[in-house]
């Protein structure tokens, strides 16, 4: 992994203005980055922010939705200050994205060929005789089957996996540096979504991207991020490499989540539920955003919510429990 | 208690279970015809249930598992006569509800309920929750109002809301709290038998938990038994006592869920227990799982492969898979499983 990171985001805020002068803060201070090679796991449920930080980098926020502040450096390109026609060859060329439900993704009027072809040709400036063999060429590569056939289908003649893999060779077909899935396999059963996931992991040798995996799966992360950010409330609460985050949980949050798993391995009579919910991104309770639901709320935690710290090498947590330094959960 | 006071207990409970049987589905077939040209005629079937037979106990939890397609939902809609079997019976306390009127039917309803998936479609928005639980009151019992909404308030602290909520809208919940709702309305006709069709896999995991153990909780209460449908292997393991694996139609594996997690033994179960990413926090190297992959998609189950439907995806396929459909054989006590490997 070389030094100098593909991708840097620097106090990203974005924020929802909603009727009655609400603000939902759905994206609140995010600052991060991802290293070439590396798959780094955003992690979070329904309402954490994780998928609007996704939109935040591609600049797919739309009204009344607004980035308020930041920056976000790709290779040193400040994209935040980039004009629209010149974002839009970053997307596409530089970041691709790939979405939950590929049957949304996918235009329904058109044959695959044609969508993977117009990106071809847009970007590449391919004749449209070299984009077709060039398609051909990328729906093998993610493994699909009779290729020639395929291309001179309509989506919905495919099933929800074969849709991804059509998903995944469109997001590589520019080679980008940095590809982003957001809940890729969340649809897919799990024999397919095991097919999914590694053929992502294969991609991202093949053509050395940096991935940015957005999930709620707690076991996807642990079989294929190097790096896990967890977020609740706009906030990154927890992060740090995999291993470290799932055996040394610093964060009662992330502790809440693994609990409230189910385990293949071990039996347990209760599983260990968050109580609660999340709390709506225009009204978070005031201090430490999870103060609501944790275990171990203390008097300071309503009063002021915790900056995001070092406790170890790359482990960060957001919580008063560690003001002082302070051990591990239990 | 001791500990032999606990297993003198689990043995009584195992002996209860294996004395009562609550529902018994024997050889329940499921066609839909496929309609084409331009006279509209059948030209063919999509078997979604095809002879299907097992039995649940009085307080089990027998789980379903299944991917999309598999037939899961059907056979759960089915059990309840909310679709017409096309073939098979259907025991449900010793009667066969499989051919009953309409009429008939409406009396063993209440014994029988089910709560579906997404709590977002499945509640009545114009409705308050106090009416969504009150309907099947309404419907299926002589009671009062004042009894009635008695009973809504009992329920709904049952489920864990509070009795205010009772003059909320569904809108006004999240959907954790709304599936709490289906489950009250569901439960409210004190029924003994509920299918829950995935009711938390539309759920974040830290709420899909609440739910699962409130479920857990009712069952002990209530002594209910339940039919559970889900894709989520760790999720069916949880709440199960035993465990059906379902493959286009038909049941390729069903165990005691520990010798199904442990000891699976279909090729097909193999498959679906090594794709779940599990979570490892060992340093170095993987959990030792025994990796099988599989390949390929889940075939129409309107053209199902001939023999074995799984031969296409198996990797252990030879040529008897082909020709012959294999049934479902006890191969240890209470293990059920439909494979050639383990036929002689």
């Amino acid at each position: 992994m070389s030094n100098q990171p593909v991708l840097n985001v620097d106090s990203l805020k974005t924020y929802f203005y909603l009727d009655q002068d609400q603000v939902a803060k759905a994206v609140d201070d995010i600052s991060f980055s991802i290293y070439p090679g590396e798959t780094v796991a955003l992690v979070g449920e329904s309402g954490s922010g994780k998928s609007i930080t996704a939109l935040s980098i591609m600049q797919l926020i739309n009204k009344p939705g607004r980035i308020i502040n930041g920056t976000i450096l790709m290779n040193d390109t400040e994209l935040l200050k980039l004009s629209a026609k010149k974002m839009t060859k970053i997307r596409g060329n530089d970041i691709a994205m790939i979405f939950q439900e590929p049957m949304t993704a996918l235009n329904p009027v058109y044959t695959i060929g044609n969508q993977i072809t117009e990106m071809l040709r847009k970007h590449k400036n391919l004749s449209k005789s070299e984009a077709r063999i060039k398609a051909v060429e990328l729906l093998k590569t993610v493994g699909i089957p009779r290729a020639e056939e395929v291309i001179d289908e309509y989506p919905h003649q495919l099933s929800g996996g074969m849709r991804q893999r059509i998903m995944i060779a469109m997001a590589i077909s520019c080679d980008p540096t940095l590809l982003i899935a957001d809940e890729p396999t969340t649809a897919l059963d799990v024999t397919i979504q095991a097919q999914i996931l590694d053929l992502m992991a294969e991609m991202k040798e093949k053509f050395q991207m940096a991935l940015l995996l957005i999930t709620h799966d707690l076991g996807v992360v642990s079989e294929y991020a190097d790096r896990v950010m967890v977020m609740y409330g706009g906030q990154i609460v927890e992060q740090a490499p995999t291993k470290k985050l799932l055996r040394d949980t610093k964060h009662p949050y992330t502790k809440g989540l693994l609990d409230s798993l189910p385990n293949l391995d071990e039996e347990v009579d209760r599983l260990g539920a968050i109580k609660g919910a999340v709390p709506p991104a225009h009204d978070f309770p005031s201090g430490c955003r999870f103060s609501t639901r944790c275990p171990f709320v203390m008097d300071k935690c309503t009063q002021s919510n915790p900056e995001l710290q070092e406790l170890e090498k790359d482990h960060f947590v957001r919580c008063h429990l560690y003001d002082n330094g302070g051990d591990t959960l239990d | 208690m001791t500990n032999v006071e606990k297993s003198i207990v689990e043995e009584v409970k195992k002996e209860e279970i294996t004395k009562d049987v609550l529902v018994d589905v024997q050889n329940v077939k499921k066609y839909f015809p496929i309609k084409g040209g331009i006279l509209k005629r059948t030209v063919g079937h999509l078997k979604a249930v095809d002879d299907v037979s097992f039995q649940i106990h009085k307080g089990e939890t027998l789980g379903i598992v299944g991917e999309s397609g598999s037939g899961k939902s059907t056979l759960g809609r089915v059990m309840l006569r909310l679709l017409d079997p096309t073939d098979g019976t259907i025991n449900f306390n010793d009667v066969d509800i499989s051919q009953l009127k309409k009429k008939e039917m409406n009396e063993y309803r209440k014994d029988m309920q089910i709560v579906f998936q997404d709590p977002f479609a499945s509640l009545n928005s114009k409705m308050s929750v106090g009416e969504l639980i009150e309907e099947p009151l309404l419907v299926q019992t002589s009671l009062s109002r004042s009894e009635r909404q008695q009973k809504a308030a009992e329920m709904i602290e049952k489920v864990g809301l509070r009795r205010s909520d009772l003059q909320k809208y569904p809108h006004e919940f999240s959907g954790g709290q709304r599936q709490r709702i289906s489950i009250a309305r569901a439960l409210v006709l004190e029924p003994k038998f509920v299918i829950c069709d995935e009711p938390v896999s539309a759920l974040d995991v830290s709420i899909q938990a609440q739910v699962l153990n409130l479920m857990k909780d009712l069952q002990d209460d209530l002594g209910l038994t339940y039919l559970f449908i889900a894709h989520d292997l760790s999720v069916v393991k949880h709440i199960s006592d035993r465990v059906a694996v379902m493959y286009l139609g038909r049941i390729a594996e069903i165990a005691p869920k520990k010798e199904l997690y442990n000891n699976p033994l279909h090729p097909y179960t193999k498959g679906l227990l090594s794709s779940i990413p599990v979570i490892d926090t060992e340093e170095g190297g993987e959990k030792q799982r025994e990796r099988v992959k599989l390949t390929g998609d889940l075939p129409s189950p309107a053209n199902p492969p001939s023999g074995c439907t799984f031969r296409t995806r198996c990797p252990l396929a030879h040529d008897r898979c082909i020709t012959e459909r294999p049934e479902l054989v006890e191969k240890e006590d209470g293990h059920f499983v439909a494979c050639h490997l383990y036929t002689s």
